[in-house]
This record gives structure tokens, sequence and C-alpha cells, in this order.
């Protein structure tokens, strides 16, 4: 009899348990997506900065200037996650052509301004990067215990669900970027 | 990170307990062997003077051991890049708070963090660390320490220390009271009537009191070593990047610069142990694990940065079993390290460089960008209006004296009554208020400018109703200085 109704307790117990676990950690996906949107936020803030501080240098480099510009007004406008992964990518790699651009613009190199602008883009990027990496992890400890047993019966009762994981196409960390030496005539 | 926090956690609570073992027979012993029954209050000491000690480092813990290395807070705008980095680790980690960040200036290339738990934080580097290493290794060392608070091991490092100090003091106690007896000798089997028992509990009280000190360190070292690979794996798995914490580590060992303010209580909290003489003990009485065998481990993890790779370079360069449970890792999937970023490295002249105008601006020193290329630094309480360049000779306008000029001149941002209050400095002439952003500033009875440069937004406040002290305005009129230039004076 006692036996019986102690594991109804411990039965409950464990629901209640599990049930909050599963709740924590799909706030915390929650959480880290929140992030992402912050810093992506935060780069199409600082995009305009960037271009404004650089035309004056960079005359022949207005291809890149504009690229930057329109992955910038297409990130924005995305709607669903795999838009957004896409036109964020997009965006990256027009950033990172531009950040090596910029090494043959000792003159822009040397203001001030941009390089406050870059020490905060690189970071901004590098926080994308990390805000993803956490996101990810997030969402794979969620999707786990969601798949697990027995967690999973808790989390079939209760309707949790899995979340996708935030995949960001970037070319340029495949591809070897290519330089040119060249020094524009200015 | 839930079941590795767990994992970590349940190993070092049997640690710790043995080291509580050691701490409460040492008490009660102790206790017994001076009067019989006395065993009882023996503990209950030995407990409550642990237990003082905890709650002081438990609150006061963190300030203390900021004051103890003279670390000084700088913000955002001191120094954008090291804010940066701790702000990427902190969103790599997951952390909640950002943490506190402190500057050490000490030529010795080390780093610690602080802090109770992760909501309340705190990363502590020193200037000869920033000097010498780029981005990546910065990030590397960062990121060990945010794993440092991530798994609560500053809060339990500190209670273990505190242990530690108490099994000490207690066993050093009752040693000294056996060799000068300040009571009766009620302990000789001679006297009393106990006889056979007491001596036997006389004897394993001696034996205790020798043994428990030179136990609770080992345990304590071992802990400590523990954490170290721990908060190592964790920091190569957030920054995706082992080699950048392996070569900071390496700056770190083969810098010939010594810590100043290093005790030995502390050493457990720095990346690397700060007593150099340290280095030659054996490895059974270290709180760190041999340096170069941590750069070795990261640099075996053969293009991986998960704690599967860190767990294999490990076994393979110790030769020792395992680091972390099984249980631990099952939740992560191994992950391939990045590409080194491609920042390009300052000259070691212009990073030199850079930490002198750190540490100017955190002492308040004002700076201009000269067009020229110089910079121009401004000490405190600097008071023209205008001045010259010394390599091109253009004329700048010292932004903040002017600022301060202007603000008199409009009369605007005055500062509202209810942020004026009395605050810590009481006394005569001393005043206090909060500014917009929430520094609560000092004013010394010395102060005689009616406006202030708030240190940490740089807005300028003027100080309503306030008048400048009797008289001195005058004397300063005629010794030829304006009373308004005296506004940025701190």
């Amino acid at each position: 009899m006692w036996i019986i109704l102690g594991i109804i307790i411990l039965l409950i117990l464990f629901v209640i348990w599990s049930y909050n676990k599963l709740v924590r950690m799909r706030n915390q996906v929650k959480n880290a997506w929140s992030q992402i949107d912050v810093q992506l936020k935060r780069r199409h803030d600082l995009i305009p900065n960037l271009v404004e501080t650089a035309k004056g240098y960079m005359m022949h480099e207005r291809e890149t200037l504009t690229k930057i510009t329109e992955a910038r007004s297409e990130a924005m406008k995305a709607g669903s996650v795999g838009e957004k992964a896409k036109a964020e990518g997009a965006l990256t790699d027009a950033i990172s052509k531009f950040l090596l651009v910029v090494e043959n613009y000792p003159d822009l190199k040397a203001n001030q301004n941009f390089l406050a602008l870059q020490e905060e883009l690189t970071s901004t990027e590098n926080k994308i990067a990390f805000s993803r990496q956490n996101y990810n992890d997030q969402v794979l400890f969620l999707n786990n215990q969601i798949q697990m047993f027995p967690s999973n019966i808790i989390a079939q009762t209760f309707h949790f669900q899995e979340e996708e994981f935030f995949e960001i196409e970037e070319k340029s960390e495949r591809e070897t970027p290519k330089v040119s030496f060249t020094t524009p005539t200015t | 990170m839930w079941e590795l926090i767990s994992a970590n956690k349940r190993k070092s609570v049997i640690l710790f307990s043995i080291m509580g073992a050691c701490l409460v027979l040492l008490g009660y012993f102790g206790g017994e062997a001076f009067a019989p029954g006395g065993g009882v209050y023996g503990l209950l000491l030995a407990l409550v003077f642990w237990l003082i000690q905890s709650v002081i480092a438990f609150f006061m813990g963190d300030s203390v051991l900021l004051s103890s290395s003279q670390a000084q807070e700088i913000n955002e705008w001191n120094h954008p890049k090291l804010f940066n980095i701790v702000e990427e680790m902190k969103i790599a980690s997951g952390l909640e708070a950002m943490p506190k960040i402190y500057l050490i200036n000490a030529e010795a290339p080390n780093a610690f963090a602080t802090g109770r738990n992760p909501q309340k934080s705190a990363v502590a580097v020193t200037t000869g660390l920033l000097s010498k290493c780029n981005r990546d290794e910065l990030q590397g060392v960062i990121a060990h320490e945010i794993s440092h608070i991530m798994n609560r091991d500053i809060l339990f490092m500190t209670f273990a220390a505190v242990m530690l100090g108490s099994v000490f003091l207690l066993s050093r106690l009752f040693l000294r009271e056996m060799h000068f007896p300040s009571r009766s000798r009620r302990y000789t089997s001679k006297s009393s009537g106990g006889g056979q028992a007491q001596l036997i509990i006389f004897i394993v009280a001696i034996i205790l009191a020798v043994i428990a000190p030179i136990l609770a360190q080992i345990l304590y070292f071992a802990i400590s070593r523990k954490r170290e690979y721990l908060a190592d794996a964790s920091g190569a798995r957030l920054t995706r990047y082992p080699e950048g914490l392996a070569s900071a580590l390496e700056k770190i060992a083969f810098s010939e610069a010594e810590l100043p303010s290093e005790n030995k209580v502390t050493a457990p909290l720095y990346i690397v142990n700060p007593l150099k003489k340290g280095l030659n003990l054996s490895a059974l009485t270290s709180t760190h694990p041999p340096i170069l065998e941590r750069v070795a481990i990261l640099r075996s993890m053969g293009g991986g940065s998960g704690y599967l790779a860190y767990q294999n370079a490990f076994k393979k360069v110790t030769g020792k079993s395992s680091l972390l449970p099984a249980s631990a890792m099952k939740d992560f999937t191994d992950v391939s390290a990045r590409e080194p970023s491609r920042e390009e490295e300052k000259s070691r002249k212009e990073k030199v460089r850079d930490i002198g105008d750190l540490l100017r601006a955190i002492n308040n020193f004002g700076f201009i960008l000269c067009a020229c290329g110089l910079k121009i630094k401004m000490p405190p309480g600097f008071k023209n209006e205008k001045l010259s360049c010394p390599r091109c000779g253009r004329e700048h306008e010292v932004p903040f004296v002017a600022m301060a000029a202007a603000t008199a001149v409009a009369g605007d941002s005055v500062l509202p009554e209810k942020n004026r209050q009395e605050y810590q400095r009481k006394g005569h002439g001393w005043e206090s208020f909060q500014c917009q952003c929430g520094r609560i500033m000092q004013l010394s009875p010395s102060f005689q400018g009616t406006h202030v440069r708030c240190n940490t937004c740089g807005s300028n406040i003027k100080i309503g109703n306030r008048s400048p002290h009797h008289g001195d305005t005058e004397t300063l009129r005629k010794i030829g200085i304006n009373p308004r230039s005296q506004a940025s004076k701190h």
C-alpha cells in the first residue's frame, strides 16, 4: 500500500521536474534567439555609419559599398528564420569582403572614427557568431530532451516542439578569400 | 551544460566533504584531548569558526580580493576591445549578466575571475596581459575566466580556501596549546583517571593535528587543478579556438615579471599560478596543473574544440583516465575549431602606448586627436580652453573645458534636486550627488567649480544653486584664471 503511494508520489515529482526542465530549456532557447536578434539589429545600425565614413576614402570600391547597403536592406526585410539566415549570411559575406578591401586604404585605416567603427563591427560579427553558437547549443539540448526517453513522454503530452537550428551559409568561410595587393591609384 | 556542472559538482562535493570531515574530526578530538567530554565544544568551535569566515568570504570576498590586488574598474569607453571581448564570451556562454571588468596595473600577464554567482561577477586582467596578447589570445583567457564563473568555481574555491584556513588555524591552535599549556595538564594520563582511553584520544588528536592540514591542502589542490582543466576545456569550446588560449598560456608562462600583490590564498583564482616558486613544487601540492601540460593538451585537440576532443587530448598527454564523466558529454556534439581572426596585430610599442593611454583614461585624463596624428594628453584638472599641438602647432579647443564654459553660459542641465543627496561622506564642505547615468560623485571641500564632468558618461553637470566658496572667485580672478574653466577640475 505505502509502496504504491510512494511510487505514485515519485512519479508525480518526476513529471513536475522534467516539465520544469523542459520549460527552462525552451526559455533558454528563446533567450538565445533574442540575443541573436539584438546583435543582428546592432549590425544593421552600424552599417550606414560605416559606409558614410568609408565613402570618402574608397572612391574605387563603390560596388563593395553598394553591395553592403543592399545586403543590409535585404536582411532587414527578411521574415522567416530561413530567409533571415540566408540574407544575414549574404550580409556577413559582404562585410568580410569589405574588411578585406579596407586593407588597401591606409588613410582610411588611420581614421580614428573608422577604427572605432571597425572594432565595433568586428566584435558584432563575433557576437553574432557566438550568439548563434549558443542558440544552436540550447536548441540541441532542448531537442535531445524532447527526443530522449523518458522525457519524450512528457514533452509529447505537453506539446513541446523541437526547434530549428540557425545555420548561416557563409561562402567566405570555405573559399579562401582573394586579396589584391595592388595599390589603387587615387 | 547542466550535466557538466552537476557532474562537476558531485565530484567536488565528495572532496569537499572529506575536507569538512578533517575539520570536524580535528575539532572533536582536539576538544576531547583537552578535557573528556570537551569534544562537542571543540567541534562546535570548529564549525562556528568556519561558518563566520565563510559568511565574510561570501559577502566581501570579491571586494577584498579586488582591492588587495589594486584593481581599477574599466568601462566600455576606456577600452572598447576588452569590453567587447568580455561581452562576446558572455554571449557565447549564455551568462545572464555582464561581468564587471577590472584592470590591474602590473607587468606580469595574468587574469582572474571573482564574484559569488553568475549574476554578480567580475574579471580582472593585468596590463601586462593586455599588452602581450592579441585578440584571439585575450579571448581565450577571458573564456577561461568566464568558464570559472559559469561552473561556479569561484564560490566553491572560496569556501574550500576558507575551510583550508580553518583547518590550519585549528591545528596550529591545538599544537601550540600542547607546547605551552595554559591550564592544568588534564590531558596527560598521569593525573587524570581516564587512563588508556584518554591516551588514545590524545594520540589521535596529535596525529590529526599533524595530518589534517596536509590532507586538506592536498584535497584543496586536487579540486583546484581539476577545475583548471575544466575551465580550459570550456574555454576552448566557447571560443572554438584552443590555440588562442594555448598561446596565451605560453606567453604567461614565459613571462619574467612577477605579480606584486599576490598571496597564497588567492593564487588558485588566477589563470596561471602567480607564485613562481610554486613551479618547482611537486605536482601534488600545486594549485595549477603544469602550464606546459595545459598547453600541450590544448594543442593536441586535433582540430576539434569540443569536450570530447579535450578529453581525448587529456588522456593522450597526461596518461590519466578521464576528466569528464560520459554523462556530461552526451549532450554535446563535437565541433571543429575555427580559423584565427584576421585582425592584424599591433606592434609591441603601440600596445604599450595603448596601455598607458588606458591607465590615463581611467585616471581622468583628457585626450585630443590632432589631425597630424598626435594624441594630445591632458592631465585631470587641465584648465586652458585652448591649446596648440606640440608637433604641428594646430589650435585645438579643449572639449570638456569648452563644454563646461558653454553650459555655464547656457545654464542648462541643472541638477534636479532629487539627485542631490547625502551619500557616504558627510561633513563640512563635502557634497555628493548622482548623475543621470547613475554614477555617484563626491566633491571634496576643495572643489570650487559650479560644474563637473561625469567620468562615466562624460556629460557636464551643473551643480544647482551652488555658489563657489567665498573669496575663491576673487582670488582666482586675481591670479588670472577664469573661474568658469575650473569646472573641469575633479
